[in-house]
């Protein structure tokens, strides 16, 4: 069993739901990023996405592509993001990480030295933004051989047949994009997500992790209602762009304590 | 006999390049577009409105033009010249744009949206958004909005609105990011009509196949002039599009060389250019894989060319494609070697050139005194230069 299937396991032995937080390495400088990720332990996280900044990210909004600016101006790469992993694993055994980003910094990286280097650094599961299914058959096995878990994005959007592919190729979970657009978008349809969960979660046979749009404690309860996981990035981001550099990791992890909090309150409810 | 040439395959590829590598989000979208140019291909009511407006709207043919004085002077090979200049709008790239903008009213889109860098795929889509009453954005890098202030107003004038973009390094990459943003945001209404032979498959295809008319009336108008085809065929390739048009109808040719022309910029050596087929490496971007100009981190630098058609990171698979199984040849040429061409050709010939278009008469310049006088190349001259007026008027020491 991976990391992630563990930490399913044990939230649904505890009836709670997983909180995934997401943020940059390397956001605001490559210094931040370990202090930040113990922050979204303390705060509660059961999962981590790490975004590996990327000089185009085409599918990511303005929050999102000015956190990969920052980053990239202070010099991160895909091997430092590896080691700053390395290093967090070394302190703790027990939150995943999952590596989110786009094809071309893997491709440089080189795809089966990426795969083995990342499951050696402690890395559990890699969404590669734009790696959908029918580009993504081969990486995928790489992937699983070291024993990573790909994960997949699925969009309101999506066909019947693509949730068949999707539950094929990819282990751990599936990223559920709650509305069309890129993330740090406004206007979640609560109503429309929370329907379609339960019939995705279904077909697929794996968690299923919401997120794009979520910004608070209540939309992450009522998200959390019904899917596995909730996922929370841009909300993380506007938060370290608007501290001052030495308040920003406290801040983060009082903002995650309280969507944990709503979240947990929310099952009991 | 050889294989008849048949790319891309279903998924988009080309060889290794090519693909559908975007978000999931966006695949729903791309199947319909597929759907729908599929359907479109084949439907001889789509082709005749295709080919009404290129003709009575574009004014197509294009001419063949003999540059005889200029082939006298260098001494050697007959150059010809395909005289998409000459089109409405004053360059190649409204051929692809009536095709997609006809496809976006089959499909029950109102609004387009466009990339563009130096404005010239800007003023296309403007100007058929317009002819077709559809309503119209087009994305410009904020630099090139600065730079190209004439082609703004121009898009301003034919309807559009123009949204300069902040993000990454302010030009064609990051409009082409922008406008694949607003897609995903408003795909239900909403036809992206990209310009160049890139982006996701079906694109690379489909402004292939639209751009063909250009090498389809020089493969009858050459014959017609010398008797045969010519024997090497030169294009300029920034992401590829005018030098595909011209070299499709060509690929089963295999006695007609196929040559493109990058920007070299300040040279090779400099690393301020934008020849990502001479000294790129394969990688994923913008949809599709091809030749990148990248780090050695996989992140996308910053190019230069003088003309800003050129000006791009990328370029389309297919072209990687040709490199790759040698059946075309790439060739790069400096910004002071396509202003020189520039300037020949309006002083001996009266034609003011693209600086686009000026990397291929460059070469064509290079390589015709060494062939012998009864070779004939024959150039995509694919847009007329008044654009650049300001550009070389600077480099000239002018600022008017």
């Amino acid at each position: 069993m991976s990391r992630i299937q563990e930490t399913f396991a044990r939230l649904m032995s505890e009836q709670r739901k997983a909180l995934v937080p997401f943020i940059t390495a390397g956001d605001p400088d490559g210094d931040s990023t370990l202090p930040l990720l113990r922050a979204l332990v303390a705060g509660g996280a059961d999962i981590i996405e790490i975004g590996v900044p990327f000089s185009d990210p085409m599918a990511d909004g303005p929050t999102i592509q000015r956190a990969s600016e920052r980053a990239l101006a202070k010099g991160m790469t895909l091997p430092r993001v590896l080691s700053i992993a390395k290093e967090f694993r070394s302190e703790n055994s027990q939150t995943p990480l999952v590596l989110m980003g786009y094809a071309n910094p893997v491709e440089a990286y080189g795809r089966e030295r990426f795969a083995k280097d990342a499951k050696s650094s402690g890395i559990d599961g890699i969404l590669t933004v734009d790696y959908p299914p029918e580009e993504c058959g081969e990486f995928a096995e790489i992937l699983k051989r070291v024993g990573l878990d790909p994960i997949f994005l699925l969009a309101p959007t999506s066909t019947e047949r693509r949730f068949s592919q999707v539950a094929s190729l990819g282990s751990g979970y599936i990223y559920y994009v709650s509305l069309k657009g890129v993330t740090g978008a406004g206007n979640l349809d609560l109503d429309e997500v929370t329907s379609r969960i339960p019939s995705i979660r279904a077909k697929v046979g794996m968690p299923v992790a919401v997120g794009f749009g979520i910004r608070d404690g209540s939309s992450a309860a009522r998200i959390a209602s019904v899917a596995d996981a909730v996922v929370i990035g841009s909300r993380i981001i506007e938060e370290i762009e608007n501290s001052p550099n030495d308040q920003a990791v406290g801040r983060v992890q009082a903002l995650v304590q309280g969507i944990r909090s709503a979240m947990d309150a929310g099952q009991q409810s | 006999m050889q294989t008849a040439y048949q790319f891309p395959d279903a998924q988009g590829h080309f060889g290794q390049y090519g693909g559908v590598f975007v978000s999931e989000t966006l695949i729903p979208a791309l199947d319909e577009l597929r759907d729908a140019y599929s359907k479109a291909q084949n439907d001889p009511s789509f082709i005749a409105e295709f080919q009404y407006d290129l003709k009575h709207y574009v004014g197509r043919p294009s001419p063949v033009y003999h540059a005889k004085r200029w082939s006298g002077l260098l001494g050697g090979a007959q150059i010809y010249l395909k005289r998409e200049d000459l089109n409405h709008t004053g360059a190649h790239k409204i051929n692809n744009c009536i095709g997609q903008a006809i496809l976006a009213r089959r499909m029950g889109k109102p609004r387009v949206i466009a990339e563009t860098g130096a404005g010239q795929h800007g003023v296309a889509t403007a100007t058929i958004a317009a002819r077709y009453g559809l309503e119209c954005v087009v994305y410009m890098g904020s630099e090139d909005v600065k730079r190209q202030a004439a082609n703004v107003y121009r898009m301003k004038l034919l309807g559009a609105t123009v949204v300069p973009v902040e993000s990454g390094s302010k030009t064609l990459k990051d409009a082409l990011n922008e406008a694949m943003r607003d897609w995903v945001t408003n795909v239900a209404n909403t036809f992206y009509i990209i310009g160049t032979v890139a982006g996701p498959h079906p694109y690379p295809m489909m402004v292939r196949d639209f751009q063909s008319v250009i090498g389809d009336e020089c493969k009858v108008q050459l014959p017609e002039m010398i008797g045969r085809q010519p024997d090497a065929v030169i294009a300029c390739v920034g992401g590829g599009s005018n030098a595909m048009g011209i070299f499709y109808p060509y690929i089963n040719t295999s006695n007609v060389r196929l040559i493109g022309v990058e920007a070299a910029g300040h040279g090779i050596e400099s690393g301020k250019h934008s020849a990502s087929l001479t000294a790129g490496r394969p990688g994923v971007l913008h949809g599709n894989r091809t030749y990148l100009l990248q780090d050695e981190n996989g992140q996308i630098i910053e190019t230069h060319s003088i003309s800003a058609g050129l000006d791009y990171p990328g370029v389309g698979p297919e072209h990687a494609w040709l490199k790759d199984s040698g059946r075309a040849e790439y060739v790069t040429v400096t910004d002071d070697e396509a202003l020189g061409a520039f300037h020949d050709l309006c002083r001996i010939e009266g034609i003011i050139p693209a600086l686009e278009s000026s990397h291929a008469l460059a070469y064509a310049a290079r390589l015709a005194p060494s062939l012998d006088k009864n070779k004939a190349l024959l150039v995509n001259l694919s847009g007329r230069g008044d654009k650049d007026m300001h550009t070389v008027a600077e480099k000239s020491g002018l600022v008017f």
